[in-house]
């Protein structure tokens, strides 16, 4: 019911970009969207628009998944277009009606601006349709590693971050356990107005909080009785080795960006 | 008689049109009469959980009909909603669902959404209250202070208090003490005795099983393998081997006492069936001496 939710969701696979060391996937998808923004002119788009086609055919996702998960952004993606296309100024006029003005620059704005969201949503989805969420967290943590030094708890930010990950499809089959049970005794959550529906939402929530906190205590003994105290001291079952494909990535990645900010300078 | 509940080869597929799409249950019939005692067993995994939500409308099947009173429950809306009442299912562990204020309003809430009077709403919660033995100071306190025992009595009592025809329990005594099982389960046949409602229980205890079912359905893979009384269902323990599960112990037992050369009977399903006859033989012995 509720469990079909893609957005963000890891697809187990054996693929190049698979295998890739987190961290270095993080990176990508920094140099990534930095040159998507700097990329102006149809030649850098077209530099953009073959490396993620190149990079969503390493991974071997399925073109129809990646635009499955941009379902929940089709409105934000329309209205963007929406606006770009009325609200840019520009000399070569097709129509105007009222104060909306349909000009030449505002379809190719608009057209840059959708195709730039676009890109932007799917380079960043397949980062996390082909990183686990625990090795994600790995990956941040070790990133940002060097910010331990001004005492920011960067393991503790980790571990609670895949704690929470870890418990999503926990609690959302627990929602769905509840769900049923409230409704054998004649709940409905689907009928009624805002504020019945928000009335009716309360036999769920209850239980679910009650449940959640039971949880997390049961987690904290479970955790302090196999002697958890935190990052320091800790050592790894995987640590993360960085091998000559991830630095052939980064040198792919640097090179794209250094081509889309050559074509920028030259403004081509 | 008419049954009460009857199922005409359900059919249901989990996420149809998905990579995940699998086949539950597949083609089962089923009917329960008023006042009887059913008990569903197979392990997990065979689609005993997915069927019971099809009695009451919480799943609907994917092709066949389930049938209330002889109608189908889908014929409309109104009806559908009737079934939700007059067929109570308590799931596994439900104490984790019980959310008011108190023991009393948490009871109600069936009862409530049914849309009784308060007068009526009052009587069904003391009824259901006693029929699950809980002492009238209990009932101003708040759910979340008693002990595990007394919230899952909490909430098969909510259940009760719909005053459904059939109920529905998927293992109802897991996790608990003996005391507290043996007494959830005197409270379940106090309930059925007193509504002649038909009580269909889905347990992994054989024993429970042969002494108090009418009638025992097995599945396995989605569908019943197996149906008939405990003694027949469990006369064939090879059978019931090869899908994982055991007769009972006392029937393993006294398998091997005959493989020993003990001239045993073959009905012996229950530890009072087995003292019947070690006290019978015991005697004879004595005369034959």
């Amino acid at each position: 019911m509720i469990k079909d939710i893609t957005m963000g969701q890891y697809f187990p696979g054996n693929s190049i970009i698979h295998r890739l060391d987190p961290r270095m996937k993080i990176i990508m998808v920094i140099i990534y969207i930095a040159a998507l923004f700097t990329a102006k002119s149809y030649v850098s788009y077209a530099v953009m628009l073959g490396f993620l086609i190149t990079c969503i055919a390493i991974s071997k996702i399925k073109f129809k998944t990646l635009l499955k998960g941009m379902k929940p952004l089709i409105l934000i993606v329309i209205i963007t277009g929406f606006l770009n296309l009325f609200l840019t100024d520009g000399e070569h006029v097709i129509f105007q009606v009222w104060r909306l003005k349909l000009t030449w620059e505002g379809i190719r704005t608009a057209a840059f601006m959708v195709l730039r969201l676009t890109m932007l949503v799917m380079g960043t989805f397949l980062l996390t349709y082909t990183t686990s969420p625990l090795a994600l967290t790995d990956g941040i943590e070790r990133l940002l590693n060097p910010l331990k030094k001004i005492k920011v708890p960067v393991h503790e930010l980790a571990m609670m971050m895949s704690i929470a990950i870890r418990f999503i499809p926990t609690l959302v089959e627990e929602t769905d356990k509840i769900m049923s049970a409230q409704k054998a005794r004649g709940a409905s959550f689907d009928t009624g107005n805002i504020l019945q529906r928000a009335k009716a939402l309360l036999p769920l929530m209850v239980p679910l909080f009650v449940s959640a906190f039971r949880r997390a205590d049961e987690l904290a003994i479970a955790m302090e009785s196999r002697c958890y105290h935190g990052g320091v001291g800790r050592t790894r079952m995987n640590v993360l080795r960085l091998r000559r494909l991830d630095w052939i990535t980064l040198c792919t990645g640097f090179a794209v960006l250094g081509v889309v900010i050559t074509l920028a300078v030259f403004g081509l | 008689m008419e049954p009460i509940i009857s199922t005409e080869k359900i059919r249901y597929v989990y996420s149809v049109g998905t990579p995940f799409q699998h086949t539950a249950i597949d083609g089962v019939d089923f009917e329960a009469y008023p006042g009887e005692y059913l008990g569903i067993i197979g392990h997990t995994g065979s689609g005993k959980s997915t069927f019971i939500q099809h009695l009451n409308g919480l799943l609907k099947p994917t092709t066949g009909t389930v049938r209330f009173g002889g109608e189908d429950i889908y014929k409309s809306k109104e009806f559908t909603r009737q079934v939700r009442f007059n067929v109570g299912l308590v799931f596994q562990y439900p104490e984790y669902q019980l959310f008011e204020e108190t023991v009393y309003k948490d009871i109600s809430f069936g009862p409530k959404n049914m849309g009784l009077t308060e007068k009526e709403i009052d009587e069904r919660v003391r009824q259901a209250a006693e029929l699950v033995g809980l002492p009238d100071e209990i009932l101003a306190k708040s759910p979340f202070d008693l002990s595990g025992g007394q919230k899952r009595r909490v909430a098969i009592a909510g259940v009760m208090a719909m005053g459904p025809q059939v109920l529905i329990l998927d293992e109802p005594t897991a996790g608990l003490d003996p005391i507290g099982r043996d007494e959830i389960i005197a409270n379940i046949d106090s309930f059925r005795k007193r509504t002649n409602a038909a009580v269909i229980m889905v347990s992994h205890s054989m024993e429970e099983m042969a002494v108090s079912a009418d009638r025992l359905f097995v599945f396995d893979k989605g569908n019943i393998v197996m149906r008939g009384t405990p003694a027949e269902v469990f006369s064939q323990s090879e059978k019931l081997e090869e899908i994982g599960l055991a007769v009972p112990k006392v029937t393993q037992i006294a398998m091997r006492l005959r493989e020993m050369g003990l001239d045993l009977p073959r009905d012996i399903y229950t530890v009072e069936r087995m003292k019947e006859v070690l006290f019978a033989m015991k005697k004879g012995g004595e005369a034959r001496d």
